[in-house]
């Protein structure tokens, strides 16, 4: 059983993990923080209710048991909290993290064994690789060199904040790193799912349709990054990029798109540069927190030095 | 088929309030789901059913309320509504615009005895 918190049945199984857990997130955990908002009214409810309104004021005793209880929460609430606890986690070591998220084919794999070999004697990467069934793409990825787990998520069809919260635990990235998150395979339900990165990346390989951001808005509106991989097929294929390009900005206006090629190594260096900056940026967030604690505990020792 | 997920969310909302209320049963589980979010409500119908069956919101009805997609284009700042994620402002012609409604997905309340 997991000594966090506490889940310990079902299908999803992290890498070399004692415990494991039914898809992610039907079991129960010891650490559920108490929600704040509930505030509840009694009522008499006949048989109809007016929800635009609220329910029935009156209350008529006698009549009915029932009663209406406010929640008012957020269906990804205990999800987004878990998240927000990895990005914490992030942030106060200075790590970079990225959810690398796209239908399956895209050529996830091969994009970050390229990325990793251009990384990695620059700054320390460590990897979770999610796939429903086997570990054949983190043993991909150990090949690099680079520590990578592996989560299978069983009938899961993407990765949650607690899962990436186990592999944390697990990987202990060290600071000012960079950490990689390959979601599993499916350009739908990873959307959703914050898992406590600072971007996701959205992966678009030429031989899928340009349309593929207008079918699939969801993913495409998520991300922050796309890119366009497999693009040394160009001239091979019927494939209009600029429309491509064009279709992905109208579902997210504000994205950064790089064409690519994993195998060719063409508009690689782009990619990397951005991933470099991100690093950058969280190497001075942390230094920012630090400088604010040294603050605050030169302060405290002011005031007991004053005592 | 997220909705799975979904549905175990929504059900441990709804199971740890009805528990915290000491009620004997779920009667109803109001939600509210975005037109722009992503949920398809009858898959998330199905789930709910599947997930809730054997405790004590086993018999719940599940009510959806629509709250419909807007959004602003973000070239001429003009308000309009969205019915998907991408869309055509009919102020400019820009396809530029942001959500600003209709993304949400939230337990409003349950009704329990």
């Amino acid at each position: 059983m997991c000594t966090v918190c506490g889940c310990g049945e079902g299908e999803a199984r992290i890498e070399g993990a004692v415990h494991v857990h039914a898809d992610g997130t039907v079991h129960s955990h010891s650490h559920e923080h108490a929600h704040e908002h509930d505030h509840h009214h009694e009522h008499g409810v006949g048989s109809d209710l007016d929800f635009g309104a609220g329910p029935a004021r009156a209350h008529v005793p006698g009549m009915s048991q029932s009663r209406m209880v406010q929640i008012e929460q957020d269906i990804l609430a205990k999800n987004n909290r878990y998240a927000a606890e990895n990005r914490q986690h992030f942030d106060e070591r200075g790590i970079f993290a990225l959810n690398l998220v796209s239908g399956p084919g895209a050529g996830k794999t091969t994009l970050l064994v390229k990325t990793i070999e251009l990384l990695k004697d620059k700054v320390a990467i460590s990897v979770v690789e999610g796939d429903q069934q086997t570990s054949n793409d983190a043993e991909r990825i150990r090949a690099t060199g680079v520590p990578a787990l592996q989560i299978n998520t069983g009938k899961g069809c993407h990765l949650d904040g607690h899962m990436v919260g186990h592999a944390l635990e697990r990987l202990q990235p060290s600071d000012e790193s960079l950490f990689l998150i390959e979601n599993v395979g499916n350009l739908v339900c990873p959307a959703a799912f914050d898992l406590g990165e600072h971007h996701k990346v959205a992966i678009l390989s030429v031989t899928e349709g340009e349309d593929k951001p207008l079918k699939y808005p969801d993913m495409f509106r998520a991300a922050d990054v796309m890119l366009l991989n497999k693009c040394d097929l160009l001239p091979y294929l019927e494939f209009d990029a600029d429309l491509a390009e064009a279709n992905a900005r109208r579902v997210n206006p504000e994205l950064t798109i790089f064409r690519v090629s994993a195998t060719s190594g063409d508009g690689l260096a782009a990619w990397v540069s951005w991933i470099e900056s991100g690093l950058e940026a969280q190497r001075g967030k942390r230094s920012t927190i630090v400088d604010a604690l040294k603050a605050r505990i030169a302060e405290l020792e002011r005031q007991l030095a004053a005592k | 088929m997220h909705e799975m997920s979904l549905a175990e969310g929504i059900l441990q909302l709804v199971e740890e309030t009805a528990r915290r209320e000491q009620a004997q049963r779920v009667k109803t589980v109001v939600l509210e789901i975005g037109q722009l979010s992503s949920v398809e409500a009858s898959a998330l119908e199905f789930c709910f059913a599947a997930v809730a069956a054997g405790g004590v919101a086993r018999a719940a009805r599940l009510v959806i309320v629509d709250v419909p997609g807007a959004g602003e284009c973000l070239a001429c700042g003009l308000a309009v509504p969205m019915e998907s994620l991408f869309g055509i402002c009919p102020g400019c012609g820009s396809h530029r615009l942001r959500p600003t409604a209709g993304t949400e997905m939230r337990v409003r309340e349950i009704e329990i005895e």
